[in-house]
């Protein structure tokens, strides 16, 4: 059995009953709607908290310097990726998707924004170059900035020299951003566009799958790098891109299926 | 004798209340309630949640309904890294960390110390204890099977553990590492079975959620899908076997592939727009079968397709006839559902295998019953024999939910499901973040089957530098009421009350400013849970928070000293104990304060009730038992006329077994 009931008058309940005095004697002001909790401090340690805010900010400095060039890669490969489902799930509701097609991409768009998010400062915070994401319409841009620009930030990410990709890209790197699994061509993303209704329910659920399909293989990749995912943000941030991924993507296929 | 004293103070205290209040107002509140109803009591306005400063270890904070009575930082090792779940034995709270875990010796909860800071890295290091033993899981890739903080760099390695790892902790304040049981994915999670039909092994359930490692490392190891290998790591949990007498003996026994043949999700039923299409459909006299809790539109090539057939099946040819149009009208329910099955089954690879995954299974053995909270789907599954789990149910969700835990009612008719939406590592609580998603969602059990009934989410909005969303909770033994507290990573910690599961209301809080106003960074409560009076917070960042609860509208004091009278051994979260109450004044004062608050009784019956059991508190002896035992009689007598006739015959029993002392 694994709960032992206790005797009914411990010390708590005899606190308890000198509590309910101290209630009953508010009585005579006949206030019912005040009940007072008991005044009290919660009790504080003796350690200097400011030192330990300094030894807690120290730390998350140096844990973030536990990283390898597959780390960089899948973060920046994969904030394009999300860039993309954004482009696609943002046609929804003006091409008549279906409402739970909707509510998917509403879903998608959320998650997806704030994934990028947290790359983009999980790169700034490690002195990467980070990817600025910048969508018109259908087009999708990728503009570099400058890793050295965000070290102000951070004095501790000074001693990162060893790692490649270092340094001002600020190219346009769309055409690259085709070639990582799951992309669509812009040819498919037009075509999506002109789809409307159940036609673009369809092709959404199709090719959302296939893009799903591709961020999976990708933390696939990621996973079996050497020294890759050691990192507490990006092994947490991969894991729940493959389970949230691959749990949409079972979701997509059976709302394809009802549609089919 | 330690209740004399408090009882003559009592009765003085009530005669100076007498003397000092006049007689009209002393009428009123016995002839009236003197208790809300919950859903009458005002909330705090505007949430004071809204706008705390940031800080680490001095954010601001907010507290309604509870008291905080201790907060105290991890120790040195563990600043900066993350506190993760808790697990209790006797006196002692044990929190997992992502650097190994900590043992705090709670006793006195003013002060809780420190009594191991045991080091070796491995996330998330969720804990249990059973016995002498303690399991911690292990599923990045860093984890050491010699518990070194270098971690393992190489994709395949001798060195890495993701598992269980196994501790001795018969002298608790010195742990000894004696075994790991290996597994493909690592454990994300684990919960502990204790099979009541058997004292000489435990099992443990394993989640993993993490890609699986490769067959080098670990043989046996396969990521390919189940029809191209059986033995596939996917799509299964596993099951380890611990012989008590031997722990180091403890392995793998099977691993369920309790997600097989999983159909197609049930919705919460069609949207109004949709029905509307449904019943033109049907005005229109066109064909519309049942199919679950919805109705489906059946397109004309299928409809010609189920003609042919019926046309065939009475040996005939050629074009149906009216006849076969009524025949088709009459099976449509029974020929749409086979035609699904059978597409359902000729599905794709892995479609028909339902999830690849459980994040976290409740057990709860005095039911027979668990809670698998698996990808997109709730799971109800029957663990009458521990090695082979049966599923009986699935529920999906609408709002595309990813199930993270569950958590059963005491009397096992409601179950509780988190989404933790964004891994609990994304902001998901802002004003712009939907209610229903990163939320609870609220089942009743009926015949073995899941009703959907509400959601409930933390209701105060938080900024975009706070992860917040559903995350660890337990219930709390408020007799005859479903109150649970629950952690929301930075959107603090509440309580609410669910015993209406289609209207959860938010009881009690504490809330913290984020840690930092312009950048997010990971902390917040992981789990809190309620433990011998103790409400025990494993804050990631802050170290260890312990609350009580204190009276308010919502619970009384004497709700709260029955809570206190249940008390426990050891408690896993994972495995979910069920609470019994024993006997006590405390316990019949509280089912009538609900009856007067639910206005489930006249306020003469609730009035003589009190004063009965006061007076019998006050005495001893044979006029005790006679006074309980009259009380008993009348109550019973007076049960039928009540809105809660069971809660009535509760107090009588209640009564009685004092009684009977």
């Amino acid at each position: 059995m694994l709960v032992m009931p206790q005797q009914p008058f411990s010390i708590p309940s005899l606190f308890l009953s000198i509590f309910a005095i101290f209630l009953i004697i508010q009585l005579p002001a006949c206030s019912s709607s005040e009940q007072a909790a008991p005044p009290s401090e919660p009790a504080t340690q003796e350690r200097n908290l400011t030192d330990l805010e300094s030894l807690y900010w120290a730390r998350i400095d140096s844990s973030r310097m536990n990283f390898v060039q597959a780390d960089v890669d899948f973060m920046t490969d994969m904030i394009a990726h999300h860039a993309q489902a954004l482009i696609m799930s943002r046609l929804a509701p003006e091409n008549d998707a279906s409402r739970s097609v909707q509510a998917l991409a509403a879903r998608i768009i959320n998650a997806q924004y704030d994934e990028i998010g947290t790359m983009q400062k999980w790169l700034r915070d490690r002195g990467q170059p980070v990817p600025e994401v910048h969508i018109d319409g259908l087009i999708l841009m990728i503009h570099m900035e400058n890793g050295d620009d965000d070290e102000m930030d951070h004095a501790a990410m000074g001693h990162h020299d060893h790692h490649a990709g270092h340094g001002g890209m600020g190219h346009d790197a769309m055409a690259h951003h085709h070639d990582m699994p799951g992309m669509l061509t812009q040819d498919q993303l037009e075509e999506l566009a002109k789809a409307r209704g159940t036609e673009f329910d369809r092709k959404f659920l199709a090719f959302m799958i296939e893009h799903h399909e591709g961020a999976v293989y990708m933390v696939d990749e990621l996973f079996s790098a050497d020294g890759a995912a050691l990192d507490r943000e990006i092994f947490d941030l991969a894991s729940g891109i493959n389970a949230e991924q691959i749990t949409e993507i079972e979701r997509m296929r059976l709302m394809l299926e009802e549609i089919e | 004798m330690k209740q004399f004293v408090p009882a003559i103070l009592l009765g003085m205290a009530a005669l100076i209340g007498i003397y000092s209040c006049t007689s009209t107002e002393q009428l009123q509140q016995t002839s009236t309630s003197t208790l809300l109803p919950i859903t009458e009591i005002e909330q705090p306005y505007p949430d004071p949640r809204v706008g705390l400063q940031a800080g680490v270890f001095d954010a601001e904070e907010t507290i309604w309904n509870l008291r905080m009575i201790s907060t105290t930082p991890p120790p040195d090792d563990f600043i900066g890294s993350w506190g993760t779940d808790l697990a209790f034995k006797d006196n002692y709270a044990i929190q997992g960390n992502y650097n190994g875990f900590i043992i705090w010796d709670i006793s006195n909860p003013e002060s809780p110390d420190v009594v191991v800071d045991f080091l070796c890295p491995a996330s998330q290091s969720d804990v249990s204890v059973y016995g002498d033993l303690l399991f911690v899981s292990g599923e990045g890739l860093g984890g050491r099977l010699d518990c070194g903080t270098e971690g393992v760099r190489e994709t395949v390695s001798a060195d890495r553990l993701r598992g269980i790892r196994i501790f001795d902790i018969s002298d608790i304040h010195e742990p000894e590492y004696i075994a790991n049981v290996q597994t493909c994915r690592g454990s994300h999670t684990h919960s502990v079975l204790v099979d009541p039909n058997d004292d000489e092994n435990i099992y443990v359930y394993v989640s993993g959620s993490a890609p699986v490692r490769p067959e080098e490392e670990l043989a046996g190891c396969s990521d390919a899908f189940p029809d191209e290998d059986p033995d596939s790591a996917l799509f299964r949990i596993e099951v380890i076997k611990v012989p008590l007498a031997n722990p180091e003996l403890a392995e793998i026994v099977s691993s369920p592939r309790i997600f097989d043949d999983l159909e197609a999700p049930p919705t919460h039923g069609l949207a109004p727009e949709e029905q509307a299409v449904v019943d033109r459909a049907i005005e229109a006299g066109r064909f519309v079968a049942n199919y679950g809790e919805t109705q489906r539109i059946v397109n004309d090539g299928m409809v010609r397709n189920f003609l042919s057939q019926i046309v065939e099946e009475r040996g005939g040819e050629g074009e149906p006839t009216e006849a076969d149009s009524t025949l088709l009208r009459e099976r449509l329910d029974d020929m749409y559902m086979e035609f699904m099955e059978e597409r359902l089954a000729a599905r794709g690879r892995g479609l028909d295998l339902g999830p690849n995954q459980c994040h976290d299974i409740t057990l709860y053995p005095e039911i027979g019953l668990a809670g698998g909270a698996c990808e997109g789907y709730g799971l109800l599954i029957d663990i009458s024999d521990p090695v082979n789990p049966v599923r009986i149910d699935a529920v999906a969700d609408s709002n595309f939910a990813y199930w993270h835990s569950a958590t059963f009612n005491n009397d096992g008719t409601t179950v509780l499901f988190t989404d933790e939406w964004g891994g609990g590592t994304q902001p998901k609580c802002r004003e712009t973040d939907p209610y229903e998603w990163g939320a609870n969602a609220i089942y009743t059990i009926v015949d073995g089957k899941m009703e959907f009934q509400s959601y409930f989410k933390m209701p105060a909005p938080q900024t975009s530098t706070e992860n917040c969303v559903a995350h660890n909770g337990s219930m709390i033994p408020i007799p005859g009421r479903d109150i649970m507290v629950q952690s929301w990573y930075q959107g603090g910690i509440n309580v609410f009350d669910f015993t209406d599961p289609a209207n959860p209301i938010e009881i009690a809080y504490h809330d913290r400013g984020p840690l930092s106003d312009d950048r997010l960074e990971i902390g917040g409560s992981w789990s809190i849970y309620w433990y011998n009076g103790l409400l025990i917070n494993s804050e990631i960042v802050r170290g260890l928070d312990i609350f009580e609860l204190v009276p308010s509208d919502f619970i009384t004091e004497n709700e709260i000293a029955a809570s206190n009278t249940v008390r426990m051994d050891y408690f896993n979260p994972q495995g979910q104990p069920m609470f019994t109450w024993p006997a006590s004044y405390a316990l019949a004062r509280a089912y009538a304060d609900q009856l007067d608050r639910n206005r489930e009784l006249d306020m003469q019956s609730i009035q003589m009730l009190r004063t009965g059991i006061d007076r019998a508190e006050r005495t001893n002896g044979n006029e005790q038992t006679r006074i309980l035992t009259e009380l008993a009689a009348e109550m019973e007598s007076r049960a039928t006329g009540s809105a809660n006739s069971n809660k009535v015959l509760k107090i009588a029993e209640t009564l009685r077994e004092l009684a009977e002392g």
